[in-house]
Parts: structure tokens; C-alpha cells; sequence
């Protein structure tokens, strides 16, 4: 079984997030980056369960320049056999997407797998457009992969509940909590990290089809109006009378 | 031209947040002059009601197939129609099920897309669209340079504004093709309206102590007419129902309050609840982190708080408004 996780490099969750530039770029100054959680946790550690468990390779690729490097080796010391790193700045998800698209195109996975959003761009986009361009099944916000052979059966979060689908590979899923449990590195992972392969692709040209303009940081919040314990009726009357909400 | 809106359902029923989209898609087609096309896939009733919120036309996709959710087939579906009704920009309410469709339909129509948008697109001189970024900590303002754009809209964040138009209702179909994805079964836990789309929220943290003490909270909640959340190690202990669960692996929401009982404020749990007009934390610990990101606090014993509330609520009678 061949398959192939994407992981993003993103901000550590606890980051203090400020802007340069004229709020047009992300202050990146004293900031510790990650592979986006939901990439690492859930997309790459089932990867490497279902490789265990059936045989097969698991490959992380990423769209970044070579500062993304120590990150990507991380997915290697918990597992991954070998990295891409398809060598561009992404403006875009569809200028990601379809670098991906291609390098799965040219090389043919059985799966690809991504974290269900990042916690920077929060945009849940580069699965589904992966899944369209390659032209493939696309199951979101996946909570259960389980594999029979060649047909997957996938547990996927509905509203209110949960829904049990059946696909047969190739397929791309976006993962979710409840897939699998984070693994943390071990010493001899990150030892045969370092020799393992991180292939680096030149990027084909690709227009942005979005630009970010600014960020802009919300306004602070005001001071934490106390109530008394002794008399939580008022907290009622001021959701009504101060902040009529209720 | 068009402005097409892909309005969701559930249980046959046109969503609250469906609303919203096509009262977004009604208020960009005041400004650039265009017609609003509600479109909606699988059984659903009262489609015609699109047009109380701006929708002057509804396209219904009648083939059973779409009677699962099929994002592949939606997809395609959304496609024919945005091509046959001249579509300039497409709307999707930013939950599961346009997270699902949107960036396929991005990539097929090589559309640039704007997810998880907060306001209505500024359309002065570019299109540029807010989204919240960085989990809810701050906004990006976004241009999309393609000529079809797409937008999937927050729920909760747009104004609902109504036209009281009478939305007329064609049966639409396009060649679909086969999915290869089967629906096996559904579980369906709650019926109640999704967290993402609730006015007001009342959500518990460990600070409970066990599972057999939420009967004030949903007292509460009852009495005050909103929904049910929890944190997450609530959800992971299974005290509550996973689809409870808010917080940056949970859901995100953005309610007009969020009232937290015995949760200190976990930068993960903010993630999930920071854009909520108003909060207020209750807690028996004065230093919880919360209490920073709070407009309300009580520094109080859930145990004696709560009950207290329940019965201010019901001389109140706030449920009733």
C-alpha cells in the first residue's frame, strides 16, 4: 500500500500572533514552528498504522522552501520512510493542490491523507482540490480509516453524528480527531531521520488565484466584568439590559 | 449573470445557515446587479422559502443519488448549474458540508476561493473577502483574481437580511456519473440544531466532576433557550457526545454567548470559542486563563452557581423570547 500524507508547516498553537509589513506578512520572529496537528496526529500516524499493519510505504510531502526542512524531518522520525519537499512558496491552496496533484499523478498512491484544516490558513481546501484534480473520492473530516484489502471503510463526522462509508482506493481523506493517537519521536526515529531521503522538486509556475491583501489583529478585549457569586441573577440582567443577548 | 448559492439541508429541512448564504449571495447581487440561484441537492421541502431571504430562483437536484451526501456528485452538479446560469461567484456555507464540496468545485472550475468568511466582500475597486486566520487570533483580508469566485460563508457571522422575495422552484439535472463512494449507515446522535449554528451556548468542562452532573447545565441551557458544549476532555472521558465537543480537534463556533462552567481556557478550547460576540466564564478558580478572554465572569462554585441561574433564568422567562 502506497501513501502519501501531506503535511503543512504552521505556527505552534500557543504562538503570539503578529503581523510585519505593513500587516502583510506573518511575524515569524521567536516563533516555533510544527507540522500542523491535525497532519501529524491524525493523517500521519494512521498512514504509518495502516503501513505497519498491511506492508507498503508511507511518503509526507510539502509544498515550502528549504526552511520547511527540519520540519518535514520530523515526519520522518516518527516514521515517514521518505519526504518531498516540492520546492515553492504557495500563495494559494490551489497552487499547493496541484503541485501535489501532480507529484501523486506521476508516482501513484493508493491514498492521500491530510489533516482536515491547518490551524494558520484554517481553510480546509488542499484535500478536496487534490481529490479534483486527480479526479478521486473524496471523503472529509474523517474519524476512522480501517482498510479490507483494497476497501476502505471510513467513519466521517456528520451533523450531529457519524456516517459509515465504503470506498476503494485511490482515494484522498482528510483526518480528524478520533483516527489515530499522536506518537512522539524516538531517539533511534530521529537518528535514521537524518539519512533518510528528502527528494526537493523545482515547482511548475502557477498563478495565484488569491492574494492576501492584510491581516488584521482583532480589537483587544475589554476588561472581564466580575459578578458575584452570591447574586448570579444579576449576570442574567446584564446579558439582557448591558450586552442585550438574551 | 448569477450569483448561485448551494443551500444545505438536513432531515429534509432547508439549514438555518442556508439562510444566511443566500442572504449573502442577495446582498453581493444588490451591488453588482445579478440574479440570486439557490441551488439544493436530495430530498428537502419548502425550497420555495429560499426566496424570503433573497434567493429569486431555486434549482432542485431531484436525482436519488443525492440522497447521500455525495460531494463528487454535488460537485459536478453545482458546476453545470454555475455554467448554465453564468455564475460570477458561488456561495457555500462553510460547515461539513461545504468543506466537503467547495475546494472541489475550486479546482474544477479553477476558481479562486475564500473559506470561512466573516463579512460581505468589499468590492470597490478588487473582490477582497475577510476570513478569520491563525484559529480565530486574527483576519485576513483576501482578493480572489479569478473571474468565478467562491465563497463559503461562517456560520453565525453574517447578518441575515430579508427581501421577501418569491423564489421560484425548477427541478435541475446534469449528468452526474457514478460515485464510488457507498453510504453504509448513518448514526445520528442529536437532531438538534448544529453547535456552528447556535445563537447561545452553554458549555462544561471537567470542572463538573462527572458526567451525572449535567442535568443543571441542560437545565440551564433549556431555560435560557440555547445548545449544549463541552470541552474536550469531557468529550474524551465520554461524558458527553463527541459532537459536543468545542475547541480547536472539536468544532469551532461563534455564537452570540458562549457561557463556560468549570473550563480554565486552554488556548486549545479558545481556538474553538474565540469568536463569540459575548463570553462568560464561570470558575471556581479567580486565576483561570479564561477569565482574560471573558466579558463576564463569576468566580464561583459551579454547584451553587448554576442552580441559582437555572431559577433566575425561569422568573426571567428568557426561553420564551
Amino acid at each position: 500500500m502506497k501513501i502519501l500524507v501531506c503535511i503543512s508547516k504552521v505556527p505552534d498553537t500557543t504562538s503570539k500572533i503578529a503581523f510585519t509589513d505593513g500587516n502583510t506578512q506573518f511575524d515569524s520572529n521567536g516563533v516555533q514552528f510544527i507540522i500542523n496537528p491535525y497532519d501529524e496526529w491524525y493523517a500521519l500516524v494512521r498512514g504509518l498504522e495502516l503501513k505497519e499493519a498491511n506492508g507498503g510505504s508511507v511518503t509526507v510531502i510539502n509544498v515550502g522552501e528549504a526552511e520547511n526542512d527540519p520540519t518535514i524531518r520530523k515526519a520522518l522520525a516518527i516514521g515517514a520512510d521518505d519526504a518531498v519537499r516540492i520546492n515553492t512558496n504557495p500563495k494559494d491552496a490551489l497552487t499547493a493542490a496541484s503541485l501535489i496533484a501532480n507529484y501523486a499523478k506521476e508516482n501513484g498512491f493508493d491514498m492521500v491523507l491530510c489533516g482536515k484544516e491547518t490551524i494558520d490558513y484554517n481553510g480546509s481546501q488542499v484535500a478536496g482540490m487534490i481529490a479534483s484534480f486527480l479526479d478521486q473520492p473524496y471523503v472529509s473530516n474523517a474519524s476512522k480509516l480501517d482498510m479490507n484489502a483494497n476497501v476502505a471503510t471510513i467513519e466521517r463526522d456528520i451533523q450531529g453524528g457519524k456516517e459509515v462509508l465504503e470506498v476503494e482506493v485511490p482515494f484522498v481523506l482528510s483526518a480528524a480527531k478520533g483516527m489515530a493517537e499522536a506518537r512522539i519521536p524516538n531517539m533511534r526515529g530521529i537518528m535514521a531521520a537524518r539519512t533518510k531521503p528528502l527528494n526537493v522538486i523545482e515547482a511548475a509556475a502557477i498563478e495565484d488565484s488569491t492574494t492576501v491583501v492584510e491581516y488584521e489583529l482583532p480589537p483587544a478585549k475589554g476588561e472581564c466584568r466580575m459578578v458575584s457569586a452570591d447574586n448570579p441573577a444579576e449576570l442574567l440582567e446584564l446579558l439582557r439590559n448591558e450586552a442585550k443577548i438574551i | 449573470m448569477s450569483i448561485l448559492v448551494y443551500a444545505n439541508t438536513a432531515n429534509k429541512e432547508i439549514h438555518k445557515s442556508a439562510f444566511e448564504a443566500v442572504s449573502y449571495g442577495a446582498q453581493v447581487a444588490e451591488k453588482t446587479g445579478d440574479t440570486v440561484t439557490a441551488i439544493v441537492a436530495g430530498e428537502a421541502q419548502n425550497l420555495d422559502s429560499l426566496g424570503k431571504y433573497g434567493a429569486d430562483k431555486v434549482l432542485h437536484l431531484t436525482d436519488s443519488k443525492l440522497n447521500d451526501f455525495q460531494p463528487t456528485l454535488i460537485a459536478k452538479a453545482v458546476q453545470a448549474a454555475a455554467e448554465s446560469e453564468g455564475a460570477s461567484v458561488i456561495i457555500f456555507t462553510h460547515d461539513l458540508s461545504g468543506k466537503s464540496i467547495a475546494p472541489l468545485l475550486s479546482a474544477k472550475m479553477n476558481a479562486g476561493i475564500v473559506t470561512g468568511a466573516v463579512a460581505l466582500p468589499n468590492m470597490d475597486s478588487d473582490f477582497v473577502v475577510k476570513k478569520a486566520v491563525f484559529s480565530g487570533k486574527a483576519y485576513a483580508h483576501v482578493k480572489i483574481n479569478t473571474a468565478v469566485k467562491i465563497i463559503a460563508v461562517t456560520p453565525n457571522a453574517i447578518e441575515k437580511k430579508e427581501y421577501g422575495k418569491s423564489a421560484s422552484v425548477e427541478s435541475f439535472s446534469a449528468d452526474l456519473g457514478e460515485s464510488r463512494l457507498t453510504v453504509k449507515e448513518q448514526r445520528i446522535e442529536s437532531t438538534d440544531l448544529p453547535l456552528t449554528e447556535a445563537d447561545l451556548v452553554v458549555s462544561a468542562g471537567r470542572g463538573l466532576k462527572g458526567p451525572e452532573n449535567w442535568g443543571m447545565i441542560e437545565d440551564f441551557a433549556k431555560e435560557l433557550g440555547a445548545a449544549t458544549a463541552c470541552s474536550r476532555p469531557v468529550s474524551d472521558m465520554d461524558w458527553r457526545p463527541h459532537h459536543e465537543h468545542v475547541g480547536q480537534t472539536g468544532v469551532a463556533i461563534r455564537p452570540n454567548l458562549y457561557i463556560a462552567v468549570g473550563i480554565s481556557g486552554a488556548i486549545q478550547h479558545l481556538a474553538g470559542v474565540n469568536q463569540s460576540k459575548v463570553i462568560v466564564v464561570i470558575n471556581t478558580d479567580p486565576e483561570a486563563p479564561f477569565f482574560k478572554s471573558a466579558d463576564y465572569g463569576i468566580v464561583g462554585d459551579a454547584f451553587d452557581v448554576v442552580p441559582k441561574l437555572v431559577e433566575a433564568a425561569k422568573a426571567m422567562n428568557i426561553s420564551a423570547n
